[in-house]
C-alpha cells in the first residue's frame, strides 16, 4: 500500500508524543516529582529517558560532571583573619602552555633585593580569547589555577579578567570538584609529611 | 605501529634510475622525483605499481635550503602502506611544478591550495585560482618569510606574557591598528574591486555552445551561499543552470579559513591538540586521534594499553553521533524539517554527556595526549557508555530506521540518484562512506590498521549501487559496526595506566616527517607533520576528508537537477571547520 | 507617590492589593512583547553554530523563550547571533545581512571568536571581533559556550530589552537615526574598511617613506 512507510514513520512520532504523558503519569503514580528535582533531571539524562527530554534552564540546570570546564579561575586558601593566601607563585607555566596565549602575568619583585617573590602582582586572562582547553589547570604544579563550572558570565562588554575577578576561595573549588580536591589535598599532605620527615632526618643526621 | 621503513614497499629508484632518488634526509622516507619527469613517474606509480588513490598533496617551504617541496602521498585501495614521492624546486618565483590533475583528478583543490598558500604554480592545471583566500589577496601566507599583520613572535610561548606581563594587544602594535597589512603606497580609493571574472569564466568550461537548429536558451548563474541554510555552514556554490539542470558548478570556499596550518606551525606540539578539536567540530575525538598518532609516529613512542581502548571507544562513539547527525541533517535538507534531526540530537546529547564527563567539554574535548589520554574514564561514565551501547543506541538506530527508511517520499528522493561510481570516486580521491557506498571496501581501520583496530571483529560496511539511497543506508551500517566495536572494546578494556609518558608541557620530537591518517567519520583524515627537532612543528598540514571529497562535487552534480544538489551536497557530509581549516 | 518608579521594571505592587491590581506601562508591555519574540537569523559560522543548533533542540529548547523561529532571511529576523569565527572573506556577507535586517535589531557575539577573534585572533584571515564593525549587545565568552551558557547570554539580552524605553530607542528617533547602516568592506590586498580609507592611505604612504628612508 502506498503511504505505508509514512504511516509507519508517523507511528514512531506518535509513540514519542504519547511517551511524554505515560512517563509523567507513571512518575505521578509513584509519587515522585519529574520536574525541578535532581532525580528527574538525572533520569532525563540517563539511557532510560523517554518523552520530554527538555531540561528547562534556567529553572532547572543540567547536572554537570565534575570534570566540566568552562573558564579558568585562581584558587586562594582562606588564611586566618580572612587573609587571601594566593596559591599562584607566578611560575608562568600556564602562560607558557596556553595555546592562544591569553594569560599574562606580572611577577612580583622584592623592591629591596630585586629578586622575584612567589606571588603574582597581577594576573590577566582574556576571557574572549580563552579556548577553554584546560591546559593551564592541567599543568599547574601548585593546583593554583582551575577550571570553573560557572558558565553564566555573558556581559555587555569585553571580558578581560584581572586577579581580583579571577580569585575564588579553595572552599568553592572543593564544592565544584570534590574528588579532585580531596585527591590533591591528600597528595599535598603526603608531600609535606615526606618533606618534614626528610628535614627531621637531615636534622638528626646533623 | 607503522614504522618509517614500511613506506618503502616499492623501489622507484630501480625503475627510474636517473630520475628518482631516495629521500636520504634523516627521518624522511619516500622518493625525490625530478620535476621534468613527474608526470611520467606518477603515471607509473598509478598504473604499474597500483597506487590508485592519491590522498594528500601539499607544499613545504624549506627556506634555509632555498627549496620548495611538493609532497604526494599515494595509497592502494586494496590496502597496505603507501608511497610518498616529492618534487623539489628552487625557491625563486615563478615556482613551477607540473600538475597531476590528468592522472588523479583529486589533486584539483589540493593543488589550488598549494598555489594559494605557497605560490606554487602547477602548470597544466586548468583552473588555478586561489581557493581559501580571495583573488587579489597580497602574498602567499604559508611561506616562511610571510608575516601576518598580528605577528608577534616566531614561536609560542610569547615572551611578553611572562614574567613582566607587558602584554599589549596586537592592535596597538600594528600600524593599521587592526589585523591588516597593506602594501606600501596603497590607495584604497583607487583599488579596482575583483569582480570574480575568473570564477565565472571557469564555470563556462563545460558549457556547450548552442547547437544549430535547437532552441536558443540562456544560462543562468546562481550563487548559493555563503549564507544559505543548506550548505552546512559558510560554503558558497556558483552554479550555471540550463532550466533546472546544473551544467556547471564551482564551490567557493575559504569563508571559514582560520589559518589552522599557519597557527599550527607557531604552536608547540601540545598546543595544537585543542586546535585540532576545532577542525571537524562534530568529531573532536577523531581529530585528536589523528594528530596524536601522527606525532607519536614521529616521537616513536608506544601508547598505554588502556589508553588505546579508551581512544577507540571515544572515536567510535564520535562516529555514531556523527552519522546520526548526518541522517538528521540530510532530512532537514530534504525538507523533513526538524523532527528527525531533533531525534538525532537527543542521542547525540547523551553521547556528549559522556564526552563531558571524561574530558570536561561537550564538543571541544582536548582529550588525547601523546602516549595516551588526559585522564581515566570514571566508572560511572564507563557504565553509561555500556548502557548506551548495549541498550539504547541499537534500539534507537532501529527506531530511526523504522521512522524513515520505508518512507515513500524519502525513497523517491534518494533511490536511483547517482552519486559516484567506484572509478570516479577513486580518481577524485574520495574516501570514507561515500567511497564505500560505491562498492570499494576501503576503510583505514582494515586497509591500514592503526591503533588497535586489528584486534576487533567487525565488517567494513559496503554498498554497491553508489546512489543516494546507498550513501544514506551505509551510515546505518556503520553505526551498527561501530556499536559492535564498542561492545568488544568495553569487554576487553584492561586496567592500567592511561599514559605511557610523563605529563609534560613540552615534548621532544626528533627531526623527520610523518604522515598519519585515520578513518574519521567523514573519510580519511591525515596529518602531515615535519619536525626539525625544535619544540614547534616546522610544517603542520591537515589533509581533511571534507575538502578532498568536495573535489568530486562538480562531477557529481553536472547533469542533475538543482533540487537534488542540496541532497547531493549533504551526502558528502562536509563540515566547514575541516574544509576551510 | 513617585510615579516615575512605576515605569521601572520589577516594580513591586504592595501585598494587600496584589491580586486586585495589575499595573503596567506602555514600555513594559512593549518590551515584554519584544523580548518574548526575538527571532534569530538562521546563520551559523563555525563551531559555535553547532551549539546554537543544539540549543534549539529538545534538551534546551529555545522555543521556551520565543526564539525558536530561525529565519533564513534577514528581513524577518530580529537578532543576529554571530556564532563563530568571522573571517575577512566572510565579513562583507555578514555586513550585508546586518544591513538588510530591519530595526529593532540586536547582535549577540557568541563565543570567543566572535567577541574578539578568539584563539584564531592571530590568523591572517580572521577579523578580531565582530564589534569592530557591528554594535554588539551581548558578549558570551566560551569556546564554544555550552547551550546553557548561550541561553544565559540570551537572558542577558532580554534583560537589556527590558530596560529600553519607547521614548529613547534609536529606531523611533527620527532626527538621529541613520538606519544603523554599516558601509560594506571591500576585499582588496587585505580587508578594506571603507570608513577608514583616508587613514589607510596615509599609513600606507608613511610606510613607503619609512622604507625608502
Amino acid at each position: 500500500m502506498y503511504g505505508k512507510g509514512i504511516l509507519k514513520g508517523l507511528s514512531v512520532t506518535w509513540k514519542r508524543f504519547w511517551d511524554t504523558y505515560t512517563e509523567d503519569i507513571s512518575w505521578m503514580l509513584r509519587g515522585k516529582k519529574r520536574y525541578n528535582t535532581d532525580e528527574g533531571i538525572r533520569h532525563r539524562s540517563s539511557k532510560d529517558t523517554k518523552g520530554i527530554f527538555t531540561v528547562q534552564y534556567p529553572e532547572e540546570q543540567l547536572i554537570v560532571p565534575e570534570e566540566f570546564r568552562y573558564v579558568p579561575f585562581l584558587v586562594y586558601d582562606e588564611g586566618a583573619d580572612g587573609k587571601k593566601d594566593v596559591r599562584c607563585t607566578s611560575c608562568g607555566i600556564c602562560a607558557k602552555v596556553c595555546p592562544p596565549q591569553c594569560i599574562w602575568i606580572v611577577r612580583t619583585n622584592d623592591p629591596a633585593t630585586g629578586r622575584p617573590v612567589p606571588v603574582p602582582t597581577d594576573f590577566y586572562v582574556d576571557m574572549d580569547i580563552c579556548m577553554n582547553c584546560g591546559f593551564c589547570a592541567e599543568y599547574c604544579p601548585f593546583d593554583a589555577i582551575k577550571m570553573d563550572h560557572d558558565f553564566d558570565i555573558a556581559s555587555y562588554g569585553r571580558n578581560i579578567y584581572n586577579i581580583d575577578k579571577l580569585l575564588k576561595p579553595a572552599s568553592y573549588y572543593a564544592g565544584i570538584r570534590p574528588e579532585n580536591y580531596t585527591r590533591e589535598e591528600e597528595a599535598r599532605k603526603a608531600k609535606e609529611a615526606a618533606r618534614a620527615a626528610k628535614a627531621e632526618a637531615s636534622a638528626s643526621a646533623a | 605501529m607503522a614504522t618509517a621503513l614500511q613506506t618503502q614497499t616499492v623501489d622507484l629508484v630501480a625503475r627510474f634510475p636517473a630520475i628518482v632518488t631516495a629521500d636520504a634526509r634523516s627521518g624522511y622516507t619516500g622518493f625525490i622525483v625530478n620535476k621534468e619527469n613527474l608526470v611520467e613517474v606518477a603515471t607509473a606509480v598509478r598504473d604499474e605499481f597500483g597506487f590508485d588513490l592519491l590522498t594528500a598533496v601539499t607544499g613545504v617551504d624549506y627556506i634555509a635550503e632555498n627549496k620548495m617541496e611538493v609532497v604526494y602521498h599515494a595509497y592502494k585501495t586494496i590496502g597496505g602502506t603507501g608511497l610518498a614521492f616529492k618534487v623539489q624546486v628552487e625557491r625563486v618565483d615563478p615556482i613551477e611544478v607540473p600538475s597531476l590533475i590528468n592522472i588523479w583528478a583529486g589533486v584539483d583543490f589540493q593543488e589550488r591550495e598549494a598555489w594559494d598558500l605557497y605560490g606554487i604554480k602547477f602548470t597544466g592545471h586548468p583552473d588555478l585560482r586561489r581557493i581559501l583566500m580571495w583573488e587579489g589577496y597580497e602574498g602567499h601566507p604559508l611561506r616562511k618569510d610571510w608575516k601576518e599583520p598580528f605577528f608577534e613572535e616566531e614561536t609560542k610561548p610569547f615572551k611578553s606574557r611572562w614574567p613582566e606581563g607587558k602584554h599589549t594587544f596586537s592592535e596597538e602594535k600594528n600600524p593599521f591598528r587592526d589585523n591588516l597589512n597593506f602594501p606600501k603606497d596603497f590607495d584604497p580609493e583607487k583599488y579596482i574591486v575583483n569582480k570574480e571574472e575568473d570564477l565565472y569564466a571557469s564555470l563556462e568550461r563545460y558549457t556547450t555552445k548552442d547547437v544549430e537548429g535547437s532552441m536558443k536558451t540562456d544560462h543562468i548563474v546562481v550563487n548559493m551561499g555563503p549564507h544559505h541554510p543548506s550548505t552546512h555552514g559558510v560554503l558558497r556554490v556558483a552554479v550555471t543552470l540550463d532550466g533546472e539542470t546544473i551544467i556547471g558548478l564551482k564551490p567557493v570556499m575559504g569563508y571559514l579559513h582560520r589559518n589552522h596550518d599557519k597557527i599550527g606551525e607557531r604552536n608547540t606540539y601540545l598546543q595544537n591538540i585543542p586546535y585540532t578539536d576545532r577542525l571537524d567540530y562534530f568529531n573532536s575525538m577523531s581529530n585528536n586521534f589523528g594528530y596524536a598518532i601522527t606525532v607519536e609516529k614521529l616521537m616513536n613512542i608506544q601508547v598505554a594499553e588502556r589508553a588505546e581502548y579508551i581512544r577507540v571507544i571515544m572515536a567510535e562513539l564520535s562516529r555514531v553521533q556523527n552519522h546520526l547527525i548526518f541522517i538528521g541533517m540530510l532530512m532537514n535538507d530534504l525538507g523533513a524539517m526538524y523532527t528527525p534531526s531533533l531525534y538525532a540530537f537527543e542521542e547525540r546529547e547523551l553521547i556528549l554527556d559522556i564526552f563531558e564527563a571524561v574530558s570536561g567539554a561537550r564538543m571541544m574535548c582536548n582529550y588525547f595526549r601523546f602516549g595516551g589520554v588526559v585522564r581515566d574514564v570514571p566508572d560511572f561514565a564507563l557504565k553509561k557508555i555500556h548502557d548506551l551501547v548495549t541498550d539504547r543506541l541499537p534500539a534507537k538506530t532501529d527506531e530511526m530506521e523504522r521512522f524513515l527508511n520505508e518512507n515513500e517520499i524519502l525513497m523517491a528522493r534518494l533511490k536511483g540518484i547517482h552519486v559516484l561510481n567506484a572509478e570516479e570516486a577513486i580518481n577524485y580521491s574520495v574516501t570514507g562512506p561515500v567511497l564505500r557506498a560505491t562498492g570499494v571496501p576501503y576503510d583505514l581501520r582494515r586497509a591500514d590498521p592503526y591503533s588497535i583496530y586489528d584486534r576487533f571483529d567487525f565488517d567494513v560496511a559496503v554498498r554497491h549501487n553508489g546512489d543516494m539511497m546507498d550513501n544514506y543506508l551505509i551510515r546505518f551500517d556503520e553505526i551498527r559496526q561501530s556499536l559492535r566495536i564498542l561492545e568488544q572494546a568495553l569487554k576487553q578494556i584492561p586496567q592500567g595506566p592511561i599514559n605511557s609518558q610523563k605529563p609534560a608541557y613540552q615534548v621532544r620530537v626528533p627531526a623527520g616527517e610523518a604522515y598519519g591518517r585515520i578513518e574519521s567519520p567523514k573519510g580519511e583524515l591525515g596529518f602531515y607533520v615535519v619536525s626539525n627537532g625544535k619544540p614547534n612543528p616546522y610544517r603542520y598540514h591537515v589533509r581533511p576528508a571534507s575538502f578532498v571529497n568536495l573535489t568530486a562535487i562538480e562531477s557529481i552534480c553536472r547533469g542533475t537537477k538543482i533540487a537534488d544538489f542540496v541532497a547531493l551536497l549533504a551526502m558528502l557530509d562536509i563540515v566547514m571547520g575541516e574544509l576551510d581549516r | 507617590m513617585d510615579y516615575e518608579k512605576l515605569s521601572l521594571p520589577n516594580y513591586n505592587i504592595p501585598d494587600d492589593i496584589q491580586n486586585a491590581v495589575a499595573i503596567t506601562t506602555l514600555d513594559r508591555l512593549y518590551n515584554w512583547g519584544r523580548r518574548s519574540s526575538v527571532w534569530p537569523l538562521m546563520f551559523g559560522l563555525a563551531c559555535c553554530a553547532i551549539e546554537m543548533i543544539a540549543a534549539q533542540t529538545a534538551r534546551y529548547d529555545l522555543a521556551r523563550f520565543g526564539m525558536e523561529v530561525m529565519r533564513p532571511t534577514p528581513r524577518q529576523a530580529d537578532m543576529m547571533l554571530v556564532s563563530g569565527t568571522v573571517t575577512k572573506k566572510m565579513l562583507p556577507s555578514i555586513i550585508r545581512l546586518y544591513n538588510q535586517m530591519p530595526e529593532p535589531k540586536y547582535v549577540v557575539a557568541m563565543g570567543a571568536c566572535a567577541s574578539s577573534g578568539g584563539p584564531f585572533k592571530e590568523g591572517y584571515n580572521v577579523v578580531a571581533g565582530i564589534d569592530k564593525f557591528l554594535p554588539v549587545d551581548v558578549y558570551i565568552p566560551g569556546c564554544p559556550p555550552t547551550p546553557q551558557a548561550l541561553i544565559a547570554g540570551l537572558i542577558k539580552l532580554q534583560e537589556k530589552i527590558d530596560k529600553e524605553s519607547i521614548k529613547t530607542v534609536r529606531w523611533y528617533n527620527k532626527e538621529k537615526f541613520d538606519g544603523n547602516y554599516v558601509p560594506m568592506p571591500i576585499l582588496g590586498p587585505d580587508l578594506i574598511d571603507v570608513r577608514r580609507n583616508a587613514e589607510i592611505r596615509d599609513i600606507a604612504s608613511a610606510k613607503a617613506t619609512q622604507e625608502s628612508a
